[in-house]
């Protein structure tokens, strides 16, 4: 039987489309691959630059209470002197934290306000530039603008240093304004330098390691125990809803898999009709 | 009588249905990227509903802004919910019309007869980017106003009217309250434009009816189906056919979506920046300004060209040139097939020179100029244009692949 010149036709047309169609699979497949890995090296980057040899990994844990509960004890003693947390609100930490209203009233509350405030400063904007330079930032979103490990790191980055204006400085902050508000916790330290000569000659003076000068009420393990604590408290305090947004968006996910099974089968069976 | 024929005889709502819905041929071959048309469709009015949620709460106010956008995200109940949509849904918005244009690029979407819908789409592009750009200086942070500062100076770049513009834009000698006030306006305009357009779009669309992978017009091959003696044999009705088939994508969208929304809402960054969790400070540049990632092609263009002629001008015009040259594309095109599976290597070669081009500039757009960067983007950015102004060229040098009569599938 003689084949038509038209059918002829498709089939070598049909094979020479089944070829292209994996050629152009293929290519299509390298950019979102290339897009991936820069993405991956560009954060990469950006994750190396933050981390000069000094920031330790810390483990934050919304799930640790205990852990939290004291954060927020160090966080209302020692920074809400200076620092305020207006987008927080007591009753919303209390309920997050599992701390009785009560508790929290008669214990974390020295500004003489109500449950449902937020967690504001006495210190009054101007004051705290007179005595600092700077006003002292609000702290309720500072575990959105820094990583845990750097939070971390500056809380334990104080040492003595006679050429600031406060005696102190910090090694992940250089030149912070603030002073060390923390040092009858870790007590006093200083910081060792070495110098450096790179390839080109000149010396540079490089972090070697801390040195205590003068202990405080914790051990160094005791203080790197509560410094993680305040880490955890901040992280949790930039953004609450994080307690939540986990738990539902596994829910959200399983639901979402059942529907997509459901909407294949649909399709399925109405495709059906087509050949 | 029944209602229906009640309300036909006043409103064609049957006669609508049919010539969009249940009578609307679509090749019967549409494949992944395919998708996206109705994604984004969905996508804008997602955007439109969480925008009108946050605008009851949200306040365009310079001393209340911020405190605004923290007040959504901690004492409105589900704030944060709605505002996590909003933000991701504004990336993601960039990433389906990317690869809604992407498609357009493989398969000849933009040829006679489709020049309109094209044109029409990047319109819808602009007034997107023009809305996102807005948008962006609503939540007050640091680069909410550095990167609106960074994009408004550049019309101070033109020659004569250049100051006198970049001041009509803001309403004020630096970013300020008036221009906060005026983008706010804008940002909530702009989307209800973009529902104009997009019907523009789909009329246009449903007149020439749709191209598909093998860039056949299913119009001009032999009638009749299942369904219909007149109709196209290679067309089947967009409803119900496409309309399940959207449904299972946009499922898998949303679970693609609501997995940035819950898990990463930041996504390291790239769909917010940590500098924009600190309030806008006039006084504090920060070290590094980078716009949002679907900006961060055309702003690695825009750095890439040196000032010549004691202006800076050039680098401005090219980036508004490197969105314009999208315009000219059903034109620059001479290859006598549509899709890329007829195609030759020559243009497969080009088009995977202007997506590695398109991504690599993308990504520079993100990191501080300077040194082999700077060169990089140079190179990329002769690539991109390449691309679009050689195609008259190698369109039509390149050797294609005969078309079959029918869809092949």
């Amino acid at each position: 039987m003689k084949k038509s010149p038209g059918a002829i036709f498709r089939e070598r047309s049909e094979f020479a489309r089944t070829r292209i169609r994996d050629d152009t699979r293929k290519k299509l497949i390298l950019p979102l691959v290339l897009m991936m890995a820069l993405m991956t090296s560009g954060i990469s980057a950006f994750a190396a630059e933050e981390s000069n040899g000094i920031l330790e990994p810390v483990e934050v844990s919304l799930r640790d209470k205990v852990s939290l509960q004291n954060g927020a004890k160090l966080f209302v003693n020692y920074c809400m002197s200076c620092h305020s947390a207006k987008f927080m609100r007591y009753n919303r930490m209390a309920a997050d934290l599992e701390i009785p209203e009560q508790l929290v009233e008669s214990n974390m509350i020295f500004t003489g306000g109500k449950i449902g405030d937020a967690m504001t400063t006495t210190l009054s904007k101007e004051a705290g530039e007179q005595w600092f330079g700077v006003s002292p930032p609000d702290l309720s979103l500072i575990g959105k603008l820094r990583d845990p490990e750097w939070l971390y790191g500056y809380l334990r980055s104080f040492y003595i240093d006679d050429s600031t204006k406060t005696g102190w400085n910090n090694l992940v902050f250089p030149n912070v304004a603030m002073p060390h508000v923390l040092y009858e916790l870790q007590g006093i330290q200083k910081a060792i330098f070495t110098s450096m000569t790179d390839q080109n000659g000149n010396s540079r003076e490089v972090f070697d390691s801390f040195e205590l000068v003068s202990a405080g009420k914790m051990n160094a393990d005791e203080y790197d125990h509560a410094m993680r604590d305040l880490t955890n408290f901040l992280y949790y305090m930039g953004e609450p809803a994080r307690m939540v947004r986990i738990k539902y968006g596994i829910w959200t996910m399983l639901f979402l898999v059942v529907l997509g099974v459901l909407a294949f089968l649909l399709k399925k069976e109405y495709w059906r009709d087509i050949d | 009588m029944s209602f229906m024929t009640w309300l036909d005889d006043r409103f064609p709502a049957t006669k609508v249905t049919r010539e969009h819905l249940t009578e609307y041929y679509a090749p019967k071959n549409f494949n992944f990227w395919y998708f996206f048309g109705s994604l984004a469709l969905m996508v804008l009015v997602l955007q439109i509903v969480t925008g009108v949620l946050l605008a009851m709460n949200y306040k365009p106010d310079v001393e209340l802004a911020f405190a605004s956008v923290e007040y959504i995200m901690r004492d409105v109940w589900g704030g944060w919910f709605i505002r996590y949509m909003h933000s991701t849904g504004a990336s993601l918005f960039f990433v389906v019309i990317y690869l809604h244009m992407f498609r357009g690029l493989l398969y000849g979407s933009y040829r006679k007869p489709r020049e309109l819908i094209w044109l029409f789409g990047m319109v819808i592009f602009l007034a997107m980017m023009a809305s996102a750009f807005f948008g962006y200086l609503l939540p007050w942070g640091q680069m909410s106003f550095w990167g609106a500062q960074v994009i408004v100076n550049l019309f101070e770049t033109l020659p004569f009217v250049g100051s006198a513009l970049s001041e009509w834009i803001r309403g004020d000698y630096v970013i300020s309250d008036a221009t906060l006030n005026r983008f706010y306006a804008f940002h909530y305009l702009i989307p209800f434009i973009l529902v104009g357009l997009v019907f523009l779009h789909i009329v246009a669309l449903h007149k020439v009816g749709s191209n598909n992978p093998d860039g056949i017009e299913i119009k001009n091959g032999p009638k009749g189906n299942k369904w219909s003696a007149d109709a196209p044999a290679d067309g089947i009705p967009f409803h119900p056919y496409y309309t399940v088939k959207d449904i299972m994508g946009t499922v898998v969208f949303m679970a693609i979506f609501f997995a940035i929304v819950f898990f990463v809402p930041e996504m390291g960054g790239y769909f917010l920046e940590q500098p924009n969790y600190e309030p806008a400070n006039p006084l504090k540049t920060p070290d590094h300004i980078a716009p949002v990632w679907y900006f961060t092609p055309y702003y690695a263009i825009l750095r890439a060209i040196p000032s010549a002629f004691g202006t800076q001008v050039w680098g401005v015009l090219a980036m508004f040139a490197s969105i314009a040259v999208f315009f000219f594309l059903p034109w620059l095109d001479r290859s006598p097939v549509k899709s890329i599976r007829y195609k030759g290597w020559i243009f497969k070669s080009w088009l995977a020179v202007f997506v590695v081009s398109f991504v690599i500039l993308g990504y520079l757009g993100t990191q501080p100029p300077g040194g082999s960067r700077t060169l990089l983007a140079q190179i990329f950015t002769a690539s991109y244009f390449a691309f679009f102004l050689l195609m008259p060229i190698y369109s039509k040098m390149d050797k294609t692949k005969p078309v079959p009569e029918r869809i092949t599938e």
